[in-house]
């Protein structure tokens, strides 16, 4: 089986501690909650922090504050099944509980937390693969080579974005708060996010992300619809974060609509906006602003699917987010399906004639 | 044998009944010991350190960093192991570890044993390997393009590894009868096996100077034999036990290179040694599905009868021969088993690239074969505007009959199965009836029940069982069999019970262990239930027979009066007087001394008497008719799969929920390769495997799987154990084939390959939105120079079976 590297494992106390065992132990040292994205990354060799610090036993980054009105604050420890299953946040924040609902598996959201999903590492095809297959291709910018394999005369790197919760995050403007032993900082999401596949946080190492500032529920409506190839363990190779805050009339008077999986940082398609503020959600309307998110996807060949259905993916899905929130038809043809209910019946027969 | 397989039986009290599986509650409870669970004292640990170029070269191996890092107790290379092996005698083409050259990405190079798997995986970065890259082919089209390099020195020519052509009957004929004749070309998509146990061994060499390994092997027999020859032992100092299987769908046929691996280890080391592979290094094991491009031109009248087909076919390989050459068959060999034609003509090619080897998975080598015909019958159908179960069903090959190509076909109940599912799907009111968007489809397939010859010439049992009787009345089950989770133990058990008139958990099942049972070939080819089965009646016809004598002198009965049942034997017209299975067991150890018997099994010989008649025939052959029902969204090209319909001919259940339960994994297997699976590689990236992971190889899982409604269709076999035929892949075939029939009746295009993505249904339904053909799929069959045709008069032509000189057509 594939081994973990060997590391120094840190347990602090309290999160003053865990920040100042960050700032002792320097650039070697990475914070761990559920653990579900960085170990299977050391296994692979792609992270191997010789100290991990566990933030697993913090109970204040395991706790709920405030009121929808003012704003909920959110421990950034919480796992992603306290996200996807707290009641006030499935009344007042729909989309977050839906992204939380919709990542990886079950098993996978009783240990990873929604802080954990918000810093998910960019992945790509050529990096998400463990040390020999990397080494095959002469690994990658990314890490331990030089070229970036998906984009060969690129000077950058084009590892996607694969976070659920971040684009919903972007869409509904919740702000992150940063703790280090020096300093506290709270920005937008938006912020915390970089166009790039290495640099992809703007966040320093040595900072902990520990609260979710999620914004008042004053009117404002948000979904979040994510591609994958199964309904079930897939990171999205896209996915469409919604808000609109609608007047009484129907009238778009505020929208904000924020591509995942299709880039490095979840990318805001504000010509989509455009076609949209000031007017009614008609398929029209609607129309104008899928056709708008077009030119702004750019998925390449690192995911799962091919690239450029991916792309018209985006025009649809962006549909789909407005369709819901406008209360419009969708017209799929699925059924729900899903259980299995076996039937068995045995039949003797004479010779078949 | 007559009436010994039991064909005739009434009043089963075991076979046929839903009995729990011999090893259910050990792996449920998990008592059940997978190798990977086996630990000894003082054992050792193997990695493997792999190629990281997809062809070259080896110019130098410095292992001396290696060696002396603490822990490490021997590194290993190739030239220990000289001796080249395979699964098949005709292509032994393999060496454990590298010797002088790597053919892919993952080809093992040298190994290292250490204290624990850390200290292994550490030295594997500390030796170095230089290579001399070589152009690497990457596609079937590279293959045929590129004679030099060849990847092996032997072959056909270039890199073409095998060439196979076969005319039964004279199928120019045969188009000039036909009233329209169509070609169709298609593509199956490489796919591998996924076991849910990753491949582990362990070996152990002992001071008698014999060697024992523990792996999860499907064949422990033949492994036997590749690890006598490789390691130069006497094949008497070897023995293989193969450990239950968590899985192995084909994927565990080949002798591998890391069971002769911790053997060598073992042997030099005089320590236990063990590897488990990553899952990495399991996909690189592959030997799965052979991706294949088709070519089916069919001559075909206004009703639906087959004048002719001409079927040609060309296997990506990969870098080894493995099962190939029988894969290369079975991409022809079995299509004339469902439909009646009267000529046909077969033409196969298989080459060699630079990726993982293909093999036998579930199936093996038929469905895409299957694929290619059942989706060119539903074309057929439409343009002669037939509803195409009836026309399948006019065009049955008859029970008792020949097939064009010499299969011995015995009970076949296609048609049966067709209208089951035609029933129970509500076909008649949903065909091309139902809105735009939701379709139904059907398919059928034909499947064999056990090869009818084995992997290297010989003309001894196929499968072997004894029979211990002791004094407490137990009864234990020897056989070579091997369970991979298909239920052969426990069909071991049921058969014993049956006869004998005691219940299945009374008896002890040994299985798989080249030292204490029976030769069995293995876990493939569907034929283990067969010939296990009929094995196993034969011993406990023979036990029975011991006992009812020896009881029949005792209470003064006549032999043929005495029943066996409820652990009594008794008088059949006096119930009351018997004696109980135990005594009947002392009475008759103490007539005819310590009590054994043994049975075998042997395919009858095949018809054909030509070159290469050896693949496909087989003692039966099962059917299977599906019908899928999608719903396709227009906009995205998404296509979900509610439900399946599947009939199955089963020829008689031993137990109806094992059976369902493969019938159920062969769909959801089916289900997978229509729509997901695909083993690709990254040709202008050194051939890497896209996605050598359980995550980004996309298979189903349970929230893809559609419901299952399964009809078994009981229509005994005189050649199957109390009747039966197989269950365990013929019901995986028609399902892509169903799935891609249904697609085009709900938006009106045709996919012609798998995996059917929905990147490819979009653009279909966007091409024919533009008037465009409305079709996703191959367009050119490349050539390949052919030698000429082993020719042989069809049976309607009165042929005896063998080839003959090709008579020159009259112009």
């Amino acid at each position: 089986m594939l081994r973990l590297p060997k590391f120094r494992y840190l347990q602090p106390k309290s999160l003053a501690e865990a920040v100042r065992m960050m700032s002792d132990e320097g650039p070697d040292a990475a914070f761990v909650a559920g653990g579900t994205d960085l170990y299977p990354n050391m296994k692979r060799r792609q992270q191997v922090p010789k100290v991990v610090i566990g933030l697993a036993q913090l109970k204040q980054l395991r706790t709920t504050k405030g009121k929808p009105a003012e704003g909920m604050i959110l421990g950034a420890g919480l796992t992603l099944t306290e996200v996807a299953e707290d009641r006030r946040i499935q009344r007042a924040y729909p989309a977050v509980s839906k992204a939380a609902e919709l990542i990886s598996t079950p098993l996978l959201r009783n240990m990873g937390s929604i802080g954990g999903n918000l810093l998910l590492d960019t992945r790509c095809n050529y990096y998400d693969q463990n040390y020999e297959w990397r080494k095959g291709i002469n690994f990658c910018m990314k890490k331990d080579g030089k070229i970036c394999w998906v984009a060969p005369s690129s000077p950058r790197c084009w590892a996607v974005q694969s976070s659920d919760s971040a684009p919903v995050m972007v869409a509904i403007g919740a702000k992150v708060k940063l703790v280090s032993s020096s300093e506290e900082r709270v920005l937008p999401t938006a912020d915390l996010y970089k166009d790039d596949g290495i640099q992809y946080l703007n966040k320093r190492p040595d900072e902990l992300l520990t609260e979710i500032h999620l914004p008042p529920t004053n009117g404002w409506r948000a979904t979040y619809w994510k591609l994958r190839r199964r309904g079930s363990f897939d990171f999205p190779v896209l996915g469409v974060a919604t808000c609109v805050r609608l007047a009484g009339d129907g009238t778009v008077e505020h929208a904000k609509i924020v591509l995942g999986g299709v880039g490095s940082h979840p990318i805001e398609v504000t010509l989509s906006e455009k076609a949209i503020i000031g007017k009614k959600l008609t398929e029209e309307t609607i129309h104008d602003a899928a056709e708008a998110a077009y030119s702004p996807a750019k998925p390449l060949d690192n995911t799962d699917f091919a690239m450029s259905w991916r792309k018209h993916m985006a025009r649809y899905y962006v549909a789909c987010t407005l369709r819901e929130l406008g209360g419009l038809p969708q017209n799929l043809p699925y059924s729900e399906t899903g259980n299995n209910v076996p039937a068995l019946r045995v039949f003797s027969s004479g010779p078949f004639s | 044998m007559g009436g010994a397989n039991g064909a005739e039986r009434k009043n089963l009290r075991v076979i046929g009944k839903p009995h729990r599986k011999v090893d259910a509650a050990s792996k449920v409870t998990g008592q059940t010991k997978y190798a990977d669970d086996l630990v000894f004292p003082r054992m050792l640990y193997t990695k493997i350190l792999r190629s990281t170029v997809p062809h070259g070269r080896i110019l130098k191996i410095d292992t001396s960093k290696a060696e002396s890092y603490p822990g490490v107790k021997l590194v290993l290379l190739g030239k220990e192991m000289p001796i080249p092996y395979g699964a098949l005698p005709v292509s032994e083409d393999e060496h454990a570890l590298a010797i002088g050259k790597v053919r892919m990405m993952g080809d093992p190079v040298a190994a290292v044993a250490a204290v624990d798997e850390d200290v292994a995986t550490e030295a594997l970065d500390l030796i170095d390997v230089e290579y001399e890259l070589l152009p690497a082919i990457s596609s079937i089209q590279a293959a045929l393009d590129t004679p030099e390099p060849r990847i092996h020195e032997y072959g056909e020519f270039g890199n073409i590894h095998r060439r196979q052509v076969y005319e039964f009957g004279d199928v120019e004929a045969g188009f000039a009868e036909a009233d329209y004749v169509r070609e169709d070309i298609t593509f199956y998509e490489g796919s591998t096996h996924l076991a849910l146990e990753q491949h582990a061994s362990v070996a152990q060499f002992g001071h008698d100077g014999k060697l024992t390994l523990w792996t999860c092997t499907q064949d422990p027999h033949y492994l036997h034999r590749s690890l006598a020859k490789v390691l130069e032992l006497p094949q008497s100092h070897v023995r293989v036990i193969a450990t239950t299987n968590g899985g192995g769908f084909g994927g565990k046929c080949d002798p591998f290179a890391h069971e002769i691996i911790v053997s060598k280890l073992a042997m030099m080391t005089g320590r236990p040694v063990k590897i488990c592979l990553t899952r990495e290094e399991v996909f690189y094991c592959h030997r799965g599905r052979h991706p294949v491009l088709m070519s089916t031109k069919t001559g075909f009248k206004k009703d639906g009868t087959i004048t002719a087909m001409h079927h040609r076919t060309i296997l990506d390989g990969g870098a080894y021969g493995g099962h190939g050459v029988a894969s290369t068959f079975y991409t022809g060999v079995l299509q004339p088993t469902t439909y009646q034609m009267k000529r046909y003509k077969f033409e196969a090619v298989r080459v060699f690239t630079n990726k993982a080897p293909g093999g036998p998975k579930r199936g093996h080598g038929t469905p895409q074969p299957r694929f290619a015909q059942e989706i060119q019958m539903d074309k057929i159908a439409e343009q002669l505007g037939l509803d195409p179960a009836e026309m399948r069903k006019k065009h049955l090959v008859p029970s008792n009959s020949l097939t064009v190509n010499w299969l011995r076909v015995g009970t076949m109940g296609l048609g049966k199965c067709i209208d089951k599912v035609v029933e129970g799907s509500n076909w008649k009111e949903r065909f091309r009836k139902l809105p735009y968007g939701k379709g139904i489809g059907l398919a059928c397939s034909g499947y064999m029940c056990g090869a009818g010859t084995p992997i290297y010439w010989n003309n001894m049992p196929h499968s072997g069982v004894q029979l211990k009787l002791d004094r407490s009345g137990g009864v234990t089950v020897f056989c070579g069999s091997t369970e991979i989770g298909q239920g052969s133990d426990s069909i071991l058990a049921y058969i014993v019970a049956e006869v004998l008139g005691i219940d299945p958990f009374d008896i002890r099942v040994v299985t798989a262990d080249t030292d204490l049972t029976p030769v069995d070939l293995g876990s493939y080819s569907s034929r283990v239930t067969m010939m296990t089965g009929n094995a196993a009646i034969q011993a406990a016809e023979r036990a029975k027979e011991l006992l009812v004598q020896a009881v029949s002198a005792k209470l003064e009965v006549p032999a043929d009066r005495l029943v066996l049942a409820d652990r009594r034997v008794f008088d059949k017209e006096n119930p009351e007087k018997g004696v109980t299975f135990v005594e009947a067991v002392w009475l008759a150890e103490a007539k005819f001394g310590t009590l054994g018997t043994v049975g075998s099994y042997k395919p009858p010989a095949a018809p054909g008497k030509f070159k290469g008649s050896g693949v496909g025939p087989s003692p039966a052959y099962s059917y299977s008719a599906a019908v899928a029902e999608v719903e396709v969204n227009p906009e995205t090209g998404i296509v979900v799969v509610p439900r399946i319909w599947m009939a199955h001919d089963i020829g008689q259940c031993i137990n109806p929920v094992v059976a369902m339960g493969q019938i159920e994994g062969s769909i959801y297997m089916g289900l997978g390769e229509a729509l997901m699976e695909e083993m690709t590689y990254r040709g202008n990236r050194n051939v890497v495997h896209k996605f050598p992971s359980f995550l980004e190889y996309k298979s189903p899982t349970t929230m893809e799987m559609c419901d299952v409604i399964t009809y078994l269709i009981e229509d005994q076999d005189s050649n199957g154990p109390f009747g039966a035929k197989e269950a365990g892949q013929g019901p995986q075939l028609p399902v892509p084939p169903a799935i891609a029939n249904a697609i085009y009746d709900a938006v009106g295009v045709r996919i012609d390959e798998v995996p059917i993505t929905p990147d490819k249904v979009l653009k279909a339904i966007r091409a024919k939105a533009k008037g465009q053909e409305g079709r996703y799929g191959p367009t050119v069959f490349p050539h390949c120079d052919m030698p000429a045709s082993i020719f042989v008069p069809t049976p309607e032509e009165g042929g005896d079976g063998k080839a003959v000189e090709r008579q020159p057509v009259l112009a």
